[in-house]
């Protein structure tokens, strides 16, 4: 098990970016009053067809040849159950996948959000050719970072990788991360 | 209400110039970082080693270098793996790396070219 949503988010969205995904587009929505964090991972990569989405959910199966374990859906999975939550993954051959975890909020077992921030900015760094859109929700209020926007300012995308731009990027998504927490007093910022 | 923004995507501008010359860690012939990023290497911290190594990087104002990350690459049980690579010289791949052993790598081994023995589980000429 990994120790926070934050890095399950990282592991999950990688799985897109593998998959050849142009886009990807996480959403993490906070509701206080259902006491519920649902996180969608969205791509339009490879997708996998019916046996191999029956297959996704077993630690046994992986499309990787180093090792023959696959940990990084089963264990969002059983995340999300351990706090009676909900796992849904949908997916088509040459369409994309659907990702998506539900975490009640006030379990005991519910993994704390972590460093998001952190999360986002290694994904742009590592798949800066993927358009990665990331949308943030705190009941009726939200942020969205698009970096197709970003591009629109840095034109450059090799910049992408000055650890300049990807510290920028980090803050600049905290910042809005804490805003958005604001008027809780900073409840659910690990 | 319009919440105010310390950061501003406007900053992006600046910071294109300032980072600019870093365009010349373009790949091919330069000094490169591989930071292993599977489920083993998260599970590990190495999204926070990663995080170090940019810090230093930006800290000392290096620009010669590409960081980049990779998938599991069957060590998991040495994860955080880091990988130094030095145009000539051979791969070395360092295994249980820390956040506090970025800066001594990176001036040790990326700068000066002497590797940090102690924190090697591999070599690849």
């Amino acid at each position: 098990m990994l120790e926070d949503l934050s890095q399950y988010i990282l592991d999950i969205a990688e799985n897109s970016a593998k998959a050849k995904a142009r886009q990807v587009l996480i959403e993490l929505k906070i509701d206080n009053s259902k006491k519920l964090i649902v996180l969608r991972v969205s791509d339009d990569g490879f997708g996998m067809d019916e046996d191999l989405l029956k297959k996704v959910e077993d630690p046994f199966t992986t499309t990787r040849k180093e090792r023959r374990v696959g940990l990084g859906i089963p264990f969002l999975k059983q995340a999300a159950l351990a706090c009676e939550g909900f796992f849904k993954i949908t997916s088509e051959r040459g369409k994309g996948t659907i990702v998506e975890a539900g975490f009640r909020k006030d379990h005991i077992d519910c993994p704390p959000l972590g460093d998001i921030a952190s999360t986002i900015a290694t994904l742009i760094m590592g798949w800066p050719q993927c358009r990665w859109i990331f949308r943030y929700e705190v009941d009726d209020r939200s942020f969205t970072l698009d970096l197709a926007d970003l591009l629109g300012y840095l034109e450059d995308r090799e910049l992408l990788k000055s650890p300049k731009v990807v510290l920028w990027i980090k803050e600049y998504i905290q910042e809005n991360i804490s805003l958005l927490h604001g008027k809780e007093g900073g409840d659910g910022i690990a | 209400m319009v919440l105010p923004k310390i950061r501003n995507l406007e900053d992006l501008r600046k910071l294109k110039e300032e980072a600019k010359d870093l365009t010349s860690a373009r790949s091919g012939g330069k000094k490169k970082i591989i930071v292993g990023m599977g489920t083993c290497g998260i599970a590990a911290g190495a999204r926070e080693v990663l995080t170090a190594i940019l810090n230093e990087l930006d800290k000392r104002g290096i620009k010669d270098v590409a960081v980049e990350t990779t998938g599991c690459i069957g060590m998991c049980q040495y994860e955080p793996l880091v990988d130094i690579i030095r145009p000539g010289e051979p791969r070395v791949t360092y295994g249980n790396v820390k956040p506090e052993d970025v800066s001594r790598i990176i001036a040790e081994h990326l700068i000066n070219g002497n590797i940090v023995w102690e924190k090697v589980i591999g070599r690849t000429d």
